[in-house]
C-alpha cells in the first residue's frame, strides 16, 4: 500500500510540473498582449511599455518561468495582471461558490441516477427500463445552458421561487445561498444523472448476471434485497470512477451554466481571464485544476482499491 | 369581564389601526435604493488607470468627480472646478474650486490634488490610458488653495473636453495607490463594498458638498448572459439595465407597461475599417464602390433590429457641427460593380473581414458580406477575439476589412495620427486639424468638424455604417437615467423613483 501511495505521488507532482510547463508555453505563443488589452487603443506606446514592465512582462521568458514556478512551490500562484489581486485570493473566493456548486450537483444527480438505474436494471426490458432510457436519452441530448433557461423560465419569472440568477454571498446566510445555487445545480445534475443512470443500470446489469447472485436468489434471498445488498454495492466502482469524472468537469466546465446564472464561479474566472490575456490567473488556475483532477482521480483508485476485496494482480 | 372586553376591543382597533396606516405610509414611500444591470464587470475601479468603459460607467460622475463634467446632453458642466476661465492665446486654464469639497476618506479636495491628479496622468512612468490628453500640459500651479492654473506648451482645443473625461478624474496621493479596489474620490456616492464576480455597492455621502442625490444606494450587478439579463429584468432583480445590447428582445418589453425601453446614442461610430495602404483598398474607386454596395437602413434592421441611426462620416448625427453625408455614396449595387470594373475588377475580388467578438460585428459582418458579394467582392469572415484583433488588426495593422466601433467622443482627430491603423494620410484633413487646434470659437470649431466630415466622406476611407444606440431598459417608476451617452459614464446621479 506504501509503495502503491508513494508512487502516485510521484506521478502527481511530474503531472502538475508538466501542466505548468505546457500552460506557460502555450500561453506566450497566444498572440495577445495584456497590457493594450487593459490601456485600450489610444493608449500611447510609452505608456504601454510602463505597464509592462510594472507587471513583469518585460522580462525574459525563462526568468519568469522560474519565478513563476518557484512561487507555486511556495504556494504563491502570483498577482492577477488585470485585477491586481493575488490569485490565490480570488480563486479562494471562485471556489466559494463552485466547490458548494458541484458538490450539490453531485449529490442532485447521484440521488437522481442510483435509484433509476436500479429501476432500470430490475425492470430490463419493460416499462421502467425504457422510461429510464428514455429520461437518459433526454437528459443527454439537452445542453445544460438550455436546461438552466428552462428553469428560470418556470420557477423564476412564472412561480417567481427563486432569483433569476446572481450570489448574495455565504454572508448573507447558508439558506439565501443555498437559494441561490439550487436551480444551476439542478441544470448541471440533469446530463449527468442521465450519462450516471445509464452506467449504474449497466453496472447493476453486469453484476445480476454473476455467480453469486444466482446463488443468493437459489438461496432464497428477496429480490429487492439481491439488488440493494448484492448487486449495487459491485456495481458502484464503475459509478465511483464515472462520478469522479465529473466533479473534475464540474469544477471548470460548469462556465456555461454560471454565466446563464451570473454565478462568480472558477470557470468564469478563467474564461474571462482568457480573454483578457490575463496569464497569472491562466497559469494558476490551469495548474490548481491539474492538481485537483490528479487528486480526484487518485482518491477514486484508492477509495476502489480499498472496497474491492479481491486480490490483486490480474486486472486492475 | 365586561369591562375588559370594550377596552382590549378599542386598544386592538387601534392597533390596527396604526398598523394599517403605517403600511400604507410605508407602500405610499418612494425607493431610495437602486439595481443597475451592466454587462462588463470592470477589473477594477481607477478610471485613471485602465481603458475598460465599465470602470468608468460605475465611478464617472457617481464616484469620482474631474474638473468638469459631461452631463446627459453632452455639454461640459463644473466638477470639481465651480468655473474656469481660458486666456487670450488659449495657452493658459485658470480652474477655481469648490471651497468644501472633500475626499470620501475626509481629507480636503484642493489644487494640491489637481496638480498631483495631472503630473501623475503625464509621468514617465504613468499607466493613464489616455496619457495623450495631459501631453500638452506644460505646468500646473497652486497659488492658492482653491486655484489651479494649468499651462500648455500648445494650443488644445479639445483640452477642457479631455479634462472633463473619467481618465481625468481628481484623486488624492493619500489613496491613488490603492483605488483600483477601495476607490476615494469627491462624488457624491461613495465606495461601499465589491462582491467579486457579482456586483459593486456605493452608498451616498453625507459629506458631499453639492446637491445630494435622490438615491441612497446604487448596485451595479454585473449579467453577461444575455438571456440572463433579460429574466433579470423580468424577475424584478434589477431596477434598469443600461447598454442593453438584446435588441431582439425589445419589442416585448414595449408592450408591457410596466417597463419603458428608452434609446439614445452613444459616441460609437461604427465602421468598415479598411486597410487604404493595402491592395485593392488603396484606390478610392473600390473604397467608393464598397459604399454604394452597403445599404445602411437593410443593415440596421438587420443588426440593430431598427434602433440605430446611419452615418456618413465619422461624426454622431446628434452631436453640433454634424453634416449629414449619408446621401453621398447611395445604396446602388450597379453603380458599385461599374466603379469596380473601372478600378481594374470587372470580376470582382476576394478578400477576408475580420470579427471581433461583439455581436453588432458577428450579426453585422455577415450581413456586410453578403451585400459585398452581391457586388463581386468576396469576403471571408475571421471572427476573433479582442486580444487577437488588437494585436493582429490594430497594433500589426496587418488586415484588409473589418468591422469595429470606435467609442471615445469626438474622435475624429484619429484620421490625423500617423501610423493610426487606417494607413490614411490627408493633408487636407491634417491641415484642417492644426487649425482646430487654435481655434476656441464654438463656431468656427464646428464649421472646421464639418469640413473633415466632408474629407473623410469624399475619400471614402471607411464604410461609415451607423452610431451604435444606447439602449436603456427599466421599470416604468424610475426617472432621471441618461437616455444619450456623450461620454463613458453611467451618472446615477440624478435618477429618481415616482
Amino acid at each position: 500500500m506504501l509503495a502503491f501511495l508513494l508512487r502516485r505521488l510521484v506521478s502527481l507532482i511530474v503531472t502538475v510540473w508538466l501542466a505548468s510547463i505546457v500552460v506557460f508555453a502555450v500561453l506566450q505563443l497566444v498572440p495577445g498582449d495584456p497590457a493594450l488589452l487593459m490601456l485600450g487603443i489610444d493608449a500611447q506606446p510609452d505608456t504601454l511599455a510602463a505597464l509592462r514592465s510594472q507587471m513583469g512582462l518585460d522580462r525574459p521568458i525563462l526568468t519568469r518561468y522560474l519565478h513563476w514556478a518557484g512561487g507555486l512551490a511556495h504556494g504563491d500562484l502570483g498577482v492577477s495582471l488585470t485585477y491586481a489581486r493575488p490569485v490565490a485570493d480570488l480563486v479562494a473566493e471562485r471556489l466559494a461558490v463552485t466547490l458548494p456548486l458541484s458538490l450539490l450537483s453531485l449529490v442532485l444527480s447521484t440521488a437522481l441516477a442510483l435509484p433509476l438505474g436500479l429501476l432500470a436494471a430490475a425492470r430490463r426490458g419493460r416499462g421502467g427500463d425504457w422510461a429510464v432510457l428514455g429520461f437518459a436519452q433526454l437528459g443527454v441530448s439537452m445542453p445544460s445552458f438550455w436546461i438552466a433557461i428552462l428553469l428560470i423560465l418556470l420557477f423564476s419569472l412564472t412561480l417567481h421561487w427563486f432569483p433569476a440568477g446572481g450570489f448574495p454571498g455565504w454572508s448573507a446566510g447558508i439558506g439565501p445561498a443555498l437559494h441561490a445555487l439550487l436551480l444551476p445545480a439542478l441544470a448541471l445534475a440533469v446530463p449527468e444523472a442521465a450519462i450516471l443512470a445509464r452506467v449504474t443500470r449497466t453496472a447493476v446489469l453486469d453484476t445480476l448476471g454473476e455467480d453469486h447472485i444466482r446463488t443468493a436468489r437459489a438461496k432464497g434471498v428477496g429480490r429487492r434485497t439481491v439488488l440493494l445488498r448484492h448487486a449495487l454495492p459491485n456495481a458502484l466502482i464503475p459509478v465511483a470512477t464515472v462520478l469522479g469524472l465529473q466533479i473534475s468537469f464540474l469544477v471548470a466546465g460548469a462556465v456555461v451554466v454560471e454565466n446563464v446564472f451570473t454565478l462568480p464561479g472558477l470557470g468564469r474566472l478563467l474564461y474571462q481571464a482568457i480573454g483578457q490575456r490575463d496569464l497569472i490567473v491562466v497559469q494558476g488556475v490551469v495548474v490548481l485544476l491539474a492538481l485537483f483532477v490528479v487528486l480526484v482521480n487518485a482518491l477514486v483508485d484508492i477509495a476502489c482499491a480499498l472496497a474491492d476485496p479481491r486480490p490483486k494482480g490480474g486486472e486492475s | 369581564m365586561p369591562t375588559a372586553k370594550p377596552r382590549v376591543t378599542l386598544a386592538a382597533f387601534a392597533a390596527a389601526l396604526a398598523l394599517a396606516a403605517a403600511s400604507q405610509a410605508a407602500l405610499a414611500q418612494p425607493r431610495t435604493d437602486l439595481v443597475v444591470g451592466m454587462a462588463l464587470e470592470p477589473p477594477h475601479l481607477d478610471p485613471t488607470a485602465g481603458a475598460a468603459g465599465a470602470i468608468k460607467e460605475v465611478t464617472y460622475a457617481n464616484l469620482f468627480e474631474p474638473l468638469l463634467r459631461v452631463d446627459a446632453d453632452g455639454k461640459l458642466v463644473p466638477g470639481l472646478a465651480e468655473r474656469w476661465s481660458v486666456s487670450e492665446d488659449g495657452l493658459t486654464y485658470r480652474f477655481t474650486l469648490r471651497p468644501n469639497a472633500k475626499f470620501h476618506d475626509g481629507t480636503a479636495a484642493d489644487s494640491a490634488d489637481v496638480k498631483f491628479t495631472l503630473d501623475r496622468a503625464r509621468a514617465a512612468e504613468s499607466v493613464n490610458a489616455q496619457k495623450a490628453y495631459f501631453a500638452p500640459i506644460a505646468t500646473v500651479e497652486t497659488p492658492d488653495p482653491q486655484t489651479a492654473v494649468v499651462t500648455l506648451s500648445r494650443p488644445d482645443g479639445l483640452f477642457l473636453f479631455h479634462m472633463a473625461s473619467g481618465d481625468a478624474a481628481i484623486v488624492a496621493p493619500e489613496s491613488a495607490a490603492t483605488n483600483k479596489q477601495k476607490p476615494v474620490g469627491t462624488g457624491p456616492f461613495k465606495f461601499d463594498r465589491w462582491a467579486a464576480g457579482d456586483r459593486v455597492v456605493l452608498v451616498r455621502n453625507p459629506d458631499y458638498d453639492g446637491a445630494k442625490p435622490k438615491i441612497d444606494r446604487v448596485t451595479f450587478r454585473f449579467i453577461s448572459d444575455p438571456a440572463a439579463q433579460v429574466a433579470a429584468l423580468k424577475a424584478g432583480d434589477i431596477d434598469a439595465f443600461t447598454l442593453f445590447s438584446t435588441y431582439e428582445a425589445l419589442p416585448e418589453f414595449r408592450n408591457d407597461p410596466t417597463f419603458t425601453v428608452m434609446v439614445g446614442s452613444t459616441e460609437g461610430e461604427t465602421l468598415l475599417s479598411t486597410n487604404n495602404a493595402r491592395k485593392p483598398f488603396d484606390d478610392v474607386r473600390v473604397r467608393r464602390a464598397m459604399a454604394h454596395a452597403i445599404d445602411r437602413q437593410t443593415l440596421i434592421e438587420g443588426v440593430l433590429y431598427g434602433n440605430g441611426v446611419a452615418i456618413g462620416s465619422h461624426f454622431p448625427p446628434h452631436r453640433e457641427g454634424y453634416v449629414d453625408l449619408t446621401g453621398l455614396y447611395p445604396y446602388d449595387p450597379a453603380r458599385a460593380k461599374a466603379l469596380l470594373a473601372e478600378a481594374g475588377y470587372p470580376n470582382g475580388f476576394d478578400t477576408t473581414l475580420r470579427l471581433p467578438p461583439p455581436p453588432y460585428a458577428r450579426r453585422g459582418g455577415e450581413l456586410v458580406a453578403a451585400m459585398l458579394a452581391e457586388v463581386g467582392i468576396r469576403a471571408k469572415i475571421e471572427p476573433v477575439e479582442w486580444a487577437a484583433w488588437l494585436e493582429k488588426t490594430f497594433k500589426g495593422k496587418d488586415y484588409d476589412l473589418t468591422m469595429i466601433a470606435h467609442t471615445e467622443p469626438l474622435d475624429i482627430d484619429i484620421y490625423a495620427r500617423p501610423d493610426y491603423y487606417f494607413n490614411y494620410k490627408s493633408e487636407r484633413f491634417n491641415a484642417l486639424n492644426e487649425e482646430l487646434n487654435r481655434t476656441q470659437d464654438a463656431g468656427r470649431r464646428n464649421a472646421l468638424y464639418g469640413e473633415q466630415q466632408k474629407v473623410l466622406a469624399e475619400d471614402a476611407v471607411n464604410g461609415f455604417l451607423f452610431m451604435l444606440p444606447s439602449v436603456t431598459v427599466q421599470k416604468a417608476g424610475l426617472t432621471g437615467m441618461w437616455v444619450n451617452r456623450p461620454v463613458q459614464a453611467n451618472d446615477v446621479t440624478g435618477v429618481s423613483w415616482k
